[in-house]
């Protein structure tokens, strides 16, 4: 768990003796993924394979069963997806994994989720595309991520560099998403996922589970219910717990009436939706930084390519005797704008080697509009980046 | 040798280590042959020993395409007792090649006086003997002796263990070969592996 998640956890959820035990194992990203999905609390799994995040689902329809919760190989992505939104509805945290192209059909669905503040989790293992592409590695759904649902609204999406990182950032997903009420992406890589490494199961009470708020447990009487009221989160009765369910994806009243339209209304239900995460993006994302003291070179990355960026990093203050800092986003979205200002005051030259050709470029560009750092892509399509083409660019760039 | 799958959660706590082995910064081990030979099985196996047996990190990774049984496969490990950040391969220490097409693929990473362990009979052309240290295996045939052609892989790693016996222990080899074949299949892969061992060992005698 990172460091800053505080050891508060009641243990409700952790009575299984089908949990994994504390210690070390050897696990693939894909596995990892999925005993952080479980140590959770998720016991709903409904996806449809695709490759290179089969392995998710494969193991899933293992583990899920054996902590009695459910496993369904659904029809297709869009139904996956829908299906989360019914089982999170249900009361239950609800997982499901899929690359590119399944990601694309899952859009509808995200949407709705967002609309309908429904907590769920999604790891898209990203592939190359467009289209069917290729089955290797990318980062090319980073802006899909955030911009490939219809309408407005915001998103949060991580992106782990390790195996122990997949089992990690599963946990904060569900979190994040029962905090928020929100869907939440784990943006992972075919590297990240394929990957064999030292996992470590902390002490499970040392692991920091977030459940939605009820209404029931903020004592609020079914009758005095608002379903899309009270908080900037509102708590969320779920079906079967005596409590008005009001599911909605239209614009809606606090009270969940969608035929007394105003456009002041209309904006209230939205604006809300967009500020519950964007306004709390200091709390929400979180940046890993080294070698910032005095910098004029910084290099930011994320996800896999970040052990890779990490690498040339050294490699050229050791070896070239370059003043190069390293900047890694863990959370991608919402992008923290105003930190990033912030820390790259006095850097001259920014790097962002990226399996894309250049798209959290965006985002750090907008955040430094004003400012007169020279931004420069490292590309790379379908292949992690070696440390030497790295190395290569930072020389070309800084000498 | 084939997979038996999924990890037990009692394998969870804490770990015996082997005897002290020597500190290493980066070492580097690549397997190569075709999809079968149990080339990505041998990457788990050293992997897990490195890692749960031994106390160091490593990463290990396999060739990810439309490849199939028969097609070319590859799996690594990177083996530290730091922090590995860059996953892959670099310059191997190691390679084992099973196929004449994965030795073309991969020797021009292998570094100057590296390991190299090849299977003869499966080799056409052979590289430069005194560029690297190679090591002629016949594990096929070995393992066609013993039980079939599954079993070459642990005649491999057999064989490459005394060549890499600074690094890590027998002991923790053979647990994880223990833990990644079939319960039925364990022990005579742990001959396969002793046998490996002993034909190297003889042909460093002559």
């Amino acid at each position: 768990m990172s460091k800053e998640m505080k050891a508060n956890n009641t243990n409700k959820r952790l009575h299984n003796v089908h949990l994994l035990k504390p210690g070390e194992y050897y696990l693939q990203g894909s596995q990892a993924c999925i005993e952080g999905a479980i140590m959770a609390g998720c016991r709903v799994y409904g996806g449809y394979p695709i490759t290179p995040a089969s392995e998710i689902m494969e193991y899933a329809s293992r583990r899920l069963p054996q902590v009695g919760g459910r496993f369904i190989q659904m029809e297709d992505e869009i139904a996956s997806a829908s299906l989360l939104i019914g089982a999170s509805w249900g009361g239950a945290k609800a997982l499901t994994a899929t690359s590119s192209p399944g990601f694309s059909l899952m859009q509808e669905a995200i949407s709705i989720a967002i609309m309908s503040e429904t907590p769920m989790v999604i790891i898209d293992v990203q592939r190359p595309g467009p289209g069917q592409g290729y089955i290797t590695a990318s980062q090319e759904d980073v802006m899909q991520a955030r911009w490939g649902h219809h309408g407005e609204g915001s998103i949060i999406a991580l992106a782990p560099s390790s195996v122990q990182e997949m089992f990690d950032m599963t946990i904060e997903a569900f979190n994040l998403s029962e905090q928020w009420r929100t869907p939440v992406l784990v943006m992972a890589e075919e590297p990240v996922a394929h990957m064999r490494e030292r996992l470590l199961i902390p002490p499970w009470n040392e692991i920091e589970i977030i459940d939605r708020k009820k209404p029931q447990d903020l004592g609020i009487m079914p009758e005095n219910y608002l379903p899309w009221g009270h908080d900037i989160v509102a708590p969320m009765a779920n079906w079967g717990e005596g409590y008005s369910v009001n599911f909605v994806a239209l614009v809606h009243l606090e009270d969940g009436n969608i035929t007394k339209y105003s456009p002041q209304m209309h904006y209230d239900c939205i604006e809300r939706l967009f500020r519950k995460i964007e306004g709390n993006v200091n709390e929400i994302a979180r940046i890993e930084t080294k070698f910032l003291e005095g910098c004029k070179n910084l290099v930011i990355c994320y996800g896999c390519v970040a052990r890779t960026a990490m690498e040339a990093v050294i490699e050229a203050r050791k070896e070239g005797g370059l003043d190069v800092g390293y900047l890694r986003l863990i959370t991608l979205w919402p992008f923290p704008q105003e930190r990033l200002r912030d820390i790259v005051g006095n850097v001259n030259t920014i790097l962002v080697p990226e399996m894309n050709l250049g798209m959290m470029k965006h985002p750090i560009t907008e955040a430094l509009r004003d400012r007169f750092q020279k931004i420069v892509s490292i590309p790379s399509l379908g292949v992690l980046h070696s440390p030497e083409y790295i190395l290569s660019k930072i020389y070309e760039e800084i000498r | 040798m084939e997979s038996s799958g999924f990890i037990e959660s009692e394998k969870g706590d804490g770990y015996e280590r082997g005897d002290e082995v020597s500190h290493i910064e980066r070492y580097e081990i690549r397997i190569a042959g075709f999809g079968g030979q149990g080339v990505v099985t041998i990457g788990r196996i050293l992997g897990e020993a490195f890692t749960l047996y031994e106390g160091k990190n490593s990463v290990n990774t396999q060739s990810y395409g439309p490849e199939s049984r028969g097609g070319a496969c590859k799996s690594e490990v990177v083996v530290s007792d730091g922090e590995i950040r860059y996953p892959n391969v670099r310059k191997a220490d190691v390679l084992i090649a099973l196929s004449q097409v994965a030795l073309e693929a991969y020797i021009a990473d292998l570094k100057e006086g590296g390991i190299l362990l090849l299977d003869p009979n499966s080799i056409k052309n052979m590289p430069d003997r005194h560029k690297y240290q190679v090591y002629e295996v016949p594990a096929l045939e070995i393992a066609h002796d013993i039980g079939g052609a599954r079993f070459q892989n642990s005649v491999a790693l057999g064989a490459l263990y005394p060549q890499i016996a600074h690094i890590i222990n027998e002991s923790s080899l053979l647990r994880a070969i223990s833990e990644n074949v079939p319960v039925e299949t364990v022990e005579i892969n742990i001959e396969a592996f002793k046998r490996g061992m002993s034909y190297v060992k003889r042909d460093e005698g002559k």
